[in-house]
């Protein structure tokens, strides 16, 4: 009697392959195959060329700009995320499933409509454009445009990881901290923030890889001024467009590694995290 | 100088929780609410330990306004049925927690608070698990670490939501046991919420049977027991 038992789930073989093989071909073609390319043609003229390319002023002055508006739509995202999800999870009021909704509005509006928003609000023809002209403040076509237009881009997703999180860690620890005779900072440093920081910090790192990624919304309210308002997705098409192919592979390659930096990292925090929030269930 | 809970109302979305809920207390006691689920006593319970905010009535223990101070101000120890402790601290830093966050002025020194952890663990029958984190422990070491770190502040009122609701039998009888023994030898006012009418009564010095927002009928447990003044009281006992 060893019959063999079959698993009421388990698929016949020939679909198990097939399903792999039309899984991970369309990751080969899709995926690693155009990445490989980029590193290819970036480094076909050797690795001067790639350097050379790399420290072009207006390619550095690109770079730099994507870290200044990364640097500044970050940090401001970090502190609405937690403050949008200490809201959610921590109190009950009206109107909680609209503000979620809204907190994922950029996820679901096309990033050049987000720009085109900015464009008619602060566009010379735009609500406050005459205001701006006469006060001489710029914000389309410079820094302040481009920054906020990464931040409507990259609005949710600092939120979107802590909600569930938070919500799932229920209010419990915060009482406690409170009838301890803990002030609402002091909860906050000492309870909630080492209960949320994988998530915290996961949050961050897609947040980051975006703000550094978007070309849409920038696209639109950044001008395009070579060396100016040009940041480094946007310099990409503009070398491409140039003929400038080993310039614009390099750049492209620069990006794809910060992509996969950004990607280890996050392997290795979902890694973390992950156990993390095992042990917090292992009640 | 004793706890005074005069005429409580709380209403939440849908429906009343509190319909004018008051009893009197002297300092010191051992108070059971006891009710069955929906009668208001969690509700009231989180009311004295400022995690809830009463419509009407008022709370006057020790001479305060009681409802006009913050869950920070009361040094009321809460200890909730889920235990809500911090998971990522271990358990001597979970019972230093409140001594650690008191203005530097107040707050005793690092020898004093490893000395009070030592002895709160022993008072708990824990001895030696200060290193512990709360996910290796079971359900009844958990509630007495709980129960350490409320006592940790000197507490002015104990509040009991539960404690025991998650665990078996025997660790409940034995816990039960430990809680009047520490509230004894603390003499600290402790209000204790429970829905088992054998633990309300074996416990405690006072039992308000609540039903529906209101404390129908308040006494010891002798008095209750012989003579019960509503015929819910008398259906729940007997129950």
């Amino acid at each position: 009697m060893s019959k063999q038992f079959k698993n009421p789930t388990e698929d016949p073989l020939w679909l198990k392959l097939l399903l792999g093989a039309v899984a991970l071909g369309f990751i080969a073609i899709l995926l690693l195959l155009p990445l490989a390319l980029v590193f290819k043609e970036a480094f076909a003229d050797g690795v001067t060329t790639f350097i050379n390319a790399i420290k072009e002023p207006d390619t550095l002055s690109a770079v730099k700009l994507s870290l200044i508006a990364a640097a500044i739509a970050v940090p401001l995202n970090t502190v609405f995320g937690i403050a949008a999800a200490w809201c959610i999870a921590k109190y009950d009021f009206r109107g909680k499933t609209i503000l979620v909704t809204l907190i994922d509005l950029p996820f679901s509006v096309s990033p050049v409509v987000a720009g085109l928003i900015y464009v008619l609000v602060f566009g010379a023809q735009g609500w406050f454009g005459p205001w701006l002209v006469e006060h001489n403040i710029h914000i389309l076509f410079a820094l302040p445009g481009i920054v906020l237009a990464t931040i409507f881009v990259t609005f949710p997703f600092v939120a979107r990881v802590l909600i569930p999180l938070m919500v799932d860690l229920g209010r419990d620890e915060e009482e406690a901290a409170a009838t301890l005779g803990a002030t609402g900072l002091q909860t906050f440093l000492r309870v909630t923030l080492p209960n949320i920081k994988w998530g915290l910090m996961y949050g961050i790192l897609l947040c980051n890889a975006r703000a550094l990624g978007e070309f849409g919304a920038v696209s639109v309210v950044s001008g395009h001024i070579r060396g100016v308002t040009n940041t480094m997705p946007l310099h990409v098409q503009l070398l491409y467009d140039n003929y400038d192919y080993a310039g614009a592979f390099a750049v492209a390659a620069l990006l794809a590694m910060l992509a996969l930096l950004t990607l280890a990292l996050k392997s290795l925090l979902e890694w973390r995290y992950a156990d993390e929030l095992a042990a917090s269930h292992r009640h | 100088m004793s706890l005074v809970v005069d005429s409580i109302t709380k209403k939440f979305a849908r429906f009343p929780a509190l319909n004018g809920a008051s009893f009197v207390a002297p300092q010191g006691a051992f108070v059971s609410l006891l009710g069955p689920s929906g009668s208001g006593k969690t509700t009231l319970l989180r009311i004295l330990g400022g995690l809830e905010f009463a419509d009407s009535g008022s709370v006057r223990f020790a001479d305060l306004n009681w409802l006009d101070m913050p869950a920070r101000t009361r040094n009321a120890g809460f200890v909730f049925q889920q235990y809500a402790l911090f998971k990522h601290m271990t358990v001597a830093d979970n019972i230093a927690f409140g001594l650690r966050v008191r203005p530097r002025a107040q707050r005793p020194s690092k020898a004093d608070i490893t000395k009070r952890v030592t002895e709160l663990l022993a008072l708990v029958q824990l001895p030696g698990l200060d290193a512990r984190y709360p996910s290796q422990l079971s359900g009844g070491q958990r509630q007495r670490v709980a129960l350490a770190r409320a006592l940790a502040i000197d507490p002015r009122m104990l509040l009991l939501d539960e404690p025991f609701g998650a665990l078996d039998a025997k660790v409940r009888k034995e816990l039960r046991a430990d809680l009047r023994r520490i509230h004894d030898h603390a003499g600290v006012t402790t209000v204790f919420v429970t829905h088992d009418q054998e633990e309300a009564f074996a416990v405690a010095d006072l039992v308000a049977v609540m039903k529906d927002g209101r404390i129908e009928q308040f006494g010891t447990p002798q008095d209750v027991r012989k003579n019960p003044k509503t015929a819910f009281v008398s259906e729940f006992l007997s129950a």
